[in-house]
C-alpha cells in the first residue's frame, strides 16, 4: 500500500489513535551515521520497554532502511518515534532519502531483489521484523520507508 | 578484531561496532592470514554481535564460501538468542555457514579438545 | 458557541475564551487551598476510592491538577486541545488515572474523580460573579476543559488495564511451554495445544534462552500434544528449527501422530531437511546419539 508521508507531525500522521511521545530526527549521510542511527533506536527501543527480541527485531529492520537509504538513496535522514496507544507502546522509524527511487516496489519486496550490494533481504526483511510497513516514492524521486512495532497486546 | 593462529586454526571474533568498511578489510586480512598460514579451519566467535543484518550475514556467507575454497573450514560459534530469532525471521539463511554454540563448542568441532574435563559431558566426546 | 477553530499551526484564543480563562485563572489562584479541599472532601463523600488511596494522596494529587490546570490556562493553547496536548496538563491526568488503576478503582470512578472537580470550580465561579452570561461562559468551559480530562482518564484507565492484561497472558504462555532437561545436553520442550505466531515465538525465545544457558547440543520439540498443523504452524516450527541451528545445535522432532502425518503430507510441506521422530524416546535415543554419548543410560528405554 502506498500513501503519502509527507506531513508527519508527531502523532498525526498514519498512526490513527497512537500519540507520539517523543520525536528524533537523525541524519544518514555516513558510515558513522550507521552506527548512531542504530544506537539511537536500540535506545529508544529501551525506553519504549521492548523486550531483547523486539529490540533486536527494531534495530536490524532500522539498519537495514539506514543502510538502503544511504547505498542507494545517496543518504537521507531517520526520524525516531517513540509511541503510546491504548494498550501499549511503540516505536516508529521513518527513513527518507532524495535518491532515485524505486522502481518496482513488489519486486524489491519480494525476496532476491537488490538492486545493489546486499541479498535483496533490506526491504522484505524490514517489512517481516516489523508490525506496520510502509513505502512510498513520489513521482519527484526519492523514497520513504516508515515501519512501525508495537509492544505484545 | 585481532586473528589469531592456534595449530592449523585461525581464532577471531566480530564485533558490535562493525561498519561496511572495517567489515571488507576483516575479510581481506582473514583471507589472506588463511593462505599464508595454510589454515584448515577459522572459528569466528560472534558472541558479541547485537544484531545480524543483511549486510553481516552476506559477510559471513562470502567468508564460508572464500575460506572453503582455500581449504579451510569455518565455524560460527555463539549466535545469540535473539540475533537468531530475528535472522530466521528476517529470512536469511547462512548458507552454507556452519555454527556452534560457543567458541569452544566450536574449537572442539574444528578438532580442538580441552585436554581437562572438569564439566560433565566432556567424557561423551568421541576424542575421550 | 465554540470559540474560534484553531487553526493549523497558529493558536487562536477568541476574546469570550480569554476572558473566561483570566476568571479562571485568578479563582485557581486566589482559591487554590479552597478549590482541593472542596474536592478532596467531595471524593470522600462520594466514596469514589476504593482503596488504597488515602486523604493525604488525595491532597497532593490535587495539589498537582490544580497546578498543570493553571499552567495550561496560562498557555496560548485552545481549551479545546489543552488536556491532550499540554504536556504537564496530560502527564498530571494520565498519572493520576493510572494510580487508580493500579489502586484497583473502577473506571467510572476515576473517571468521576476528576468530573467531579467541575462541581468544586463552578461553585468558587458563581461566588465570583452574578452575571448570568459570565457564568454561563465559564461553564461551558470548565465543562469542555474537565470533559476532556475525564475522558483521557478513562482512556488511560483502559490502556493500563489491557496492558496489565497483555502481560499476564504472556506469562501464561511462558508458564504453558516449559523448557526441560532430558539429558546431559538434551533439552525437550513439550508443545500442548494450539499454535500460533505469538505462541511460536515465545517456544522459540525460552528455548534458545535455554539451550545457550544449558550448552544444549540437541533440543528435541514434542508435539504429540499439538491439536492440529497447518502450512503456518508448519512454518513457525521449520523456523525455530532453523533458530535452533543457527545457534549451533541440533533439533528433532516428536510425536507426529498419524493424522497429523498425513496433513503434513497433503499440505506438500517438506519437512526432509528436519530430523523426525514418532516418540519422545525415540527422539532422545536420536539425541543422545548425537551428542555422542554411548550406553544406554540407567536401564531406561531410550537407547531402543
Amino acid at each position: 500500500m502506498v500513501t503519502t508521508p509527507r506531513e508527519t507531525p508527531a502523532g498525526r500522521g498514519w498512526g490513527g489513535a497512537a500519540a507520539a511521545e517523543h520525536r528524533t530526527e537523525y541524519p544518514v549521510r555516513t558510515e558513522e551515521d550507521l552506527l548512531e542511527a542504530r544506537h539511537a533506536v536500540r535506545a529508544a527501543t529501551l525506553e519504549t520497554g521492548f523486550g531483547l527480541v523486539d529490540q533486536t527485531r527494531v534495530v536490524t529492520a532500522a539498519s537495514e532502511l539506514v543502510r538502503n537509504a544511504y547505498i542507494h538513496g545517496g543518504g537521507g535522514t531517520l526520524v525516531i518515534e517513540r509511541l503510546r496507544r491504548p494498550g501499549g507502546r511503540g516505536v516508529r522509524l521513518t527513513v527518507s532519502d532524495a535518491g532515485p527511487g524505486i522502481a518496482n516496489v513488489d519486486a524489491a519486496l519480494a525476496d532476491g531483489f537488490s538492486t545493489g550490494s546486499g541479498l535483496g533481504h533490506g526491504l522484505g526483511g524490514a517489512r517481516r521484523l516489523m508490525h506496520e510497513f510502509r513505502i512510498d516514492c513520489p513521482p519527484g524521486g526519492g523514497t520513504i520507508v516508515c515501519v512501525t512495532r508495537w509492544t505484545s497486546g | 578484531m585481532p586473528i589469531l593462529r592456534l595449530g592449523d586454526v585461525l581464532v577471531t571474533g566480530l564485533l558490535d561496532e562493525l561498519d561496511d568498511r572495517s567489515a571488507m578489510a576483516f575479510v581481506d586480512e582473514l583471507t589472506e592470514r588463511i593462505t599464508r598460514e595454510a589454515a584448515t579451519g577459522v572459528l569466528i566467535d560472534i558472541s558479541r554481535l547485537e544484531i545480524i543484518d543483511s549486510f553481516v550475514a552476506r559477510t559471513l556467507s562470502e567468508l564460508t564460501t572464500t575460506a572453503r575454497l582455500l581449504g579451510a573450514r569455518v565455524i560460527v560459534a555463539g549466535m545469540r538468542p535473539p540475533v537468531a530469532i530475528t535472522l530466521v525471521e528476517l529470512g536469511l539463511k547462512l548458507h552454507g555457514v556452519e555454527t556452534a554454540l560457543n567458541a569452544e563448542a566450536g574449537m572442539a568441532a574444528l578438532g580442538w579438545y580441552r585436554t581437562r574435563s572438569s564439566r560433565e559431558g566432556s567424557r561423551g566426546d568421541d576424542a575421550s | 458557541m465554540r470559540p474560534d477553530a484553531p487553526t493549523a499551526r497558529g493558536f487562536v484564543v477568541s476574546a469570550i475564551e480569554s476572558a473566561v480563562r483570566d476568571r479562571l485563572i485568578h479563582a485557581l489562584r486566589d482559591h487554590t487551598t479552597e478549590i482541593a479541599d472542596n474536592w478532596v472532601r467531595l471524593q470522600i463523600d462520594q466514596e469514589v476510592m476504593v482503596s488504597g488511596i488515602g486523604e493525604e494522596e488525595l491532597r497532593g494529587e490535587a495539589g498537582q491538577l490544580l497546578s498543570a490546570l493553571l499552567g495550561g490556562l496560562e498557555s496560548a493553547m485552545p481549551v479545546g486541545r489543552l488536556v491532550t496536548e499540554h504536556t504537564e496538563l496530560r502527564e498530571t491526568v494520565t498519572e493520576l488515572s493510572l494510580r487508580r488503576a493500579r489502586a484497583g478503582a473502577t473506571p467510572t470512578a476515576t473517571s468521576l474523580a476528576v468530573l467531579s472537580l467541575k462541581e468544586v470550580m463552578l461553585e468558587i465561579i458563581q461566588r465570583s460573579t452574578q452575571n448570568a452570561r459570565e457564568l454561563f461562559e465559564s461553564a461551558v468551559v470548565i465543562n469542555r476543559l474537565l470533559d476532556a480530562a475525564g475522558v483521557l482518564s478513562f482512556d488511560t484507565y483502559v490502556a493500563s488495564r489491557e496492558e496489565i492484561i497483555s502481560r499476564q497472558s504472556r506469562q501464561l504462555m511462558e508458564l504453558s511451554t516449559p523448557v526441560v532437561r532430558l539429558w546431559r545436553h538434551v533439552l525437550a520442550v513439550p508443545l500442548i495445544g494450539t499454535l500460533d505466531t505469538d505462541r511460536t515465538q515465545v517456544v522459540m525465545e525460552s528455548l534458545l534462552q535455554a539451550i545457550q544457558a544449558d550448552e544444549a547440543q540437541v533440543a528435541i520439540i514434542d508435539i504429540t500434544g499439538v491439536a492440529a498443523v497447518d502450512t503456518s504452524v508448519a512454518q513457525h516450527l521449520m523456523q525455530t528449527v532453523a533458530a535452533v541451528r543457527l545457534m549451533g545445535a541440533d533439533c528433532v522432532i516428536s510425536g507426529i501422530r498419524p493424522p497429523i502425518a498425513q496433513t503434513i503430507a497433503q499440505l506438500g510441506l517438506d519437512l526432509s531437511a528436519i530430523v523426525t521422530k514418532a516418540t519422545l524416546a525415540d527422539a532422545l535415543a536420536e539425541a543422545v546419539k548425537i551428542t555422542g554419548q554411548s550406553g544406554v543410560p540407567l536401564g531406561e528405554t531410550a537407547g531402543r
